[in-house]
This record gives C-alpha cells, sequence and structure tokens, in this order.
C-alpha cells in the first residue's frame, strides 16, 4: 500500500499509478461515510491569492466534514503580500501555524516553490496556467465511479486542448491505464505536441478530429471543455468554430449506454441544458466527487488514513 | 602526444592553469561571462578563428592558474557541448575532460515564462534537461519545457 504521509502534491506526476489508486480508494471510503472527525486536531491553511470559489469551498468543506479546523484567506488583498511580503515569508509563516497548506496561487511555480519552503506538506490548488492536480484526481474517480475501471478506456476530449491545462494533466494520468485519447479541437486549439510526444513515450495512441460527431459512436468517456474567445488572435476564427463543439442531446443517439460526459466547469453553452436529462450526464456528481478527493488527499498526507 | 596537442602546449605556454578548447568561435565570450573570466586577474588568452580539424574554426581560452570545478564545466556544456578541457601542471597536459550537459542545471539560466516564480521572486532557477540534443529543459518550477536557453544576469 502507497504511504502518502507528508507527500505534498504538487504536479499529476508527483504520484505514481498506485499512488492514484490509494488516494481513489480512500476516496470511495469517504463517498460512503463523508463525516469522519478523523482530523479534530489538525489546522488546514487555506490560502488562495487568487479567487477560485468553486475550488476553496470544496477544500473547505472536505476538511470541515473530517472535523479540521480551517485558517486562511480567500483575498489576497487582506494579506500581508498586498504589503509586499514575499510567498517565501508567507509560508514560512503560515506553515508554523498549521498541520497542512492547500494554496492556490496565479504565479506558475508557486506551489512547487512554496512546498520547499513549508515545514508542513502542500496541495497545490492550482497554480497559474501550470498544474491543478486535484481536478486531475477527481477526473480519475469520476472516471473510476462511471466505468468501473480505469484500464483500457477511449477517452475523448473536447473543445480548447491547446491551453487547458485539465486536459492534459489528465492526459499525463491516463496514460498509466493503457487508455486510448481521442482529440476533437478546432485546428487553433489543438492538444500541444509534448502532451502528444507523452502518449507516444507510454506507447499509447491518440487520434485527432476536428467533428464532434465522428467519436462519440465509441467513447467511453466524453470530456467537454470550453472555447475561450481570448483565445483567438483572429475574431473570425472564433465566430466559425464557437458553434461546432456544442454538445446536445440529440447527438448522443448511438453512444455507449456507459459513456459519461465530464466537464470540468465552469460551462457556458459547450454541454446544451438538455443534455443534464441524460443518464449520460456526469458533471454535476463529478464536481461533488472533488470533496471525497480532497478528504482522501488531505487524510492521506496527514497521515491518517 | 599528436600533433595538435603539442600545437596547444606551445600556444598556451602557461605553467599551470587550464586550457578550454574546442569552443564555437561564436560563443567563446559567453564561455568568459559564464565563467566569471572578465574580472579574472591574472593571465587570460583568448584565441578566434583558430583552424580546427573538427570544426573547420574553434575558439580557445587559456587561463594561467585557475583550475575549474564541475560545476562550471557544466555551465560551459551549454553554449560550448564538444569544450575540452586541458589542466596544465609544470607545462605538461595532465587531464584531459571533455564537458557533458548536466541532468539539472541550476542558478545560470533563467527561464523564458514570465509568470514563472522564479522571474517574480529571488529564487535560484533549476531546470531539468529532458534532452541533450538538441537541448530540451523543463523549469523545475512552472514546468514549461524550453529550447531556447536565456542565461541569468
Amino acid at each position: 500500500m502507497a504511504n502518502l504521509k507528508n507527500k505534498n502534491l504538487i504536479s499529476i506526476s508527483d504520484y505514481n499509478k498506485e499512488e492514484y489508486l490509494e488516494i481513489l480508494r480512500i476516496a470511495e471510503e469517504f463517498e460512503k461515510n463523508p463525516k469522519q472527525e478523523i482530523l479534530k486536531d489538525k489546522v488546514v491553511a487555506s490560502i488562495f491569492f487568487e479567487p477560485s470559489t468553486r475550488t476553496r469551498l470544496s477544500f473547505e468543506s472536505a476538511a470541515s466534514m473530517l472535523g479540521a479546523k480551517v485558517i486562511g484567506f480567500s483575498n489576497p488583498a487582506s494579506t500581508s503580500q498586498s504589503k509586499g511580503e514575499s510567498l517565501h515569508d508567507t509560508i514560512k509563516m503560515l506553515s508554523s501555524y498549521s498541520d497542512i497548506i492547500v494554496m492556490r496561487h496565479s504565479i506558475e511555480g508557486a506551489a512547487r516553490y512554496a512546498a520547499e519552503v513549508s515545514s508542513v506538506p502542500l496541495i497545490n490548488a492550482g497554480d497559474g496556467a501550470n498544474q491543478h492536480p486535484t481536478q486531475c484526481m477527481l477526473d480519475l474517480y469520476s472516471i473510476l465511479k462511471t466505468q468501473g475501471t480505469l484500464e483500457n478506456l477511449n477517452i475523448t476530449m473536447v473543445g480548447d486542448l491547446k491551453y487547458g491545462r485539465t486536459v492534459h494533466s489528465l492526459v499525463q494520468a491516463m496514460c498509466n491505464f493503457n487508455a486510448t485519447f481521442h482529440f476533437v479541437s478546432p485546428n487553433e486549439l489543438k492538444m500541444p505536441s509534448s502532451v502528444k510526444m507523452y502518449i507516444k513515450e507510454a506507447n499509447l495512441n491518440y487520434h485527432q478530429y476536428t467533428d464532434l460527431n465522428e467519436v462519440i459512436p465509441f467513447s467511453d468517456i466524453i470530456y467537454m471543455t470550453r472555447i475561450q474567445r481570448e483565445r483567438f488572435s483572429d475574431p473570425l476564427e472564433y465566430e466559425k468554430v464557437k458553434d461546432s463543439y456544442i454538445l446536445d442531446a440529440a447527438m448522443l443517439k448511438g453512444c455507449k449506454n456507459t459513456m459519461r460526459i465530464l466537464h470540468p466547469l465552469p460551462r457556458v453553452n459547450e454541454i446544451a441544458a438538455d443534455v443534464d436529462k441524460t443518464t449520460n450526464a456526469y458533471y454535476f456528481q463529478q464536481a461533488r466527487n472533488g470533496v471525497y478527493v480532497r478528504q482522501a488527499l488531505m487524510a492521506a498526507i496527514l497521515g491518517v488514513k | 602526444m599528436t600533433t595538435e596537442n603539442k600545437k596547444e602546449l606551445i600556444v598556451s605556454a602557461i605553467e599551470n592553469g587550464t586550457v578550454i578548447d574546442h569552443i564555437p568561435v561564436n560563443t567563446v565570450l559567453m564561455v568568459l561571462n559564464i565563467l566569471g573570466l572578465n574580472d579574472y586577474e591574472d593571465e587570460v588568452l583568448i584565441g578566434i578563428n583558430l583552424d580546427s580539424k573538427k570544426y573547420s574554426k574553434k575558439g580557445i581560452i587559456k587561463v594561467r592558474n585557475k583550475y575549474f570545478e564541475q560545476h562550471d564545466l557544466n555551465k560551459i556544456a551549454l553554449v560550448a557541448p564538444n569544450a575540452t578541457l586541458i589542466v596544465i601542471k609544470n607545462y605538461e597536459v595532465v587531464e584531459k575532460k571533455s564537458v557533458e550537459i548536466p541532468d539539472k542545471i541550476e542558478k545560470i539560466l533563467k527561464c523564458i515564462n514570465p509568470n514563472c516564480i522564479t522571474n517574480k521572486e529571488a529564487i535560484d532557477s533549476k531546470f531539468i534537461v529532458k534532452e541533450k540534443d538538441p537541448l530540451k529543459i523543463q523549469c523545475h518550477y512552472c514546468e514549461k519545457t524550453m529550447t531556447n536557453i536565456r542565461f541569468a544576469e
């Protein structure tokens, strides 16, 4: 059994397959019994240098359900960083007040650096455009829950595959489980070559498409992402493709019964409201799974599970 | 001893010190900067556009009374991957070392990502070498992969 005590989670590549599976196993326990006072003598520092209400509340409710005290801030303007304190000093101070730090920061690499400075373990809740490993963990958990396995699946990813950090991390993690990847995106937002190279190095296969309809019949998971206007240098290009990657209920005819649709949320219009009522929609449960996975991470890293 | 070696010894003509040979012509001045030889108080001899059997033209630097540590060698490897270090004691070549790009590079490079923590706080940079030829490195902090390198000032 993997021992995760005091192991930081900064990047999805910090953990191996055995460690992912251990977290998912513990998350399943918490899903069955989410309220356990096993962290009642622990202090969780939840420090959000940039706003992210969804992630922060997910972490804080996970900590509260385990009986931990939560300290921290969600508005950097109220911290001494606004007075010019360095991240180094803020972390030094906070790590003497808490047993574990959950940190969100707008600067890439801030989490890795903070973990080096901190005397207590640190979970990265997002560092700029770099990593958001707990999102990836909850995606893995959602795939496991809906498919009964993580092995040998057809994973389809749709939308902004160029800039979307969640899809990059998920590819990296799913390379441990013999996945076949299907990437559907406009040409401007294709999966970066570094990610495709990673798949090749793992001796796995990927396929690229521009038409979403092509992949629906054989996908086990369809992971939708939002296409953002600001990603396009030419607004006309955006207008051309903006509606091409909208999934609606009619398109789901002929899909596998077991296929499930995931989305990191918030969605804008890329999944039509009529999909919500189908058995294939899973994105709201996916968000709820985040609480169990974060409970599992905090409990495992604090050495109580 | 080969003819080339003899020639190097004659050209260097230092009793004790280091000859850095086979530097690409266009990076000789960078090698000087990286090794901090601009401020070195003893004798430094620089040769540029010397004939080379291997590379047609090469650069050479001879530093009197100085021997380099491994981390200095690593710094040179980034801009002069085929450089040879010749250690000279009492006018004799006592050791020849070839340089190799290390698996990790610390301090001397700057991350090209302007939003990387290393460009925001006073932190020494760290890079993991993913590929050596052509060079591909990844920032230890922001995880950005890059093929262009920039030296820290």
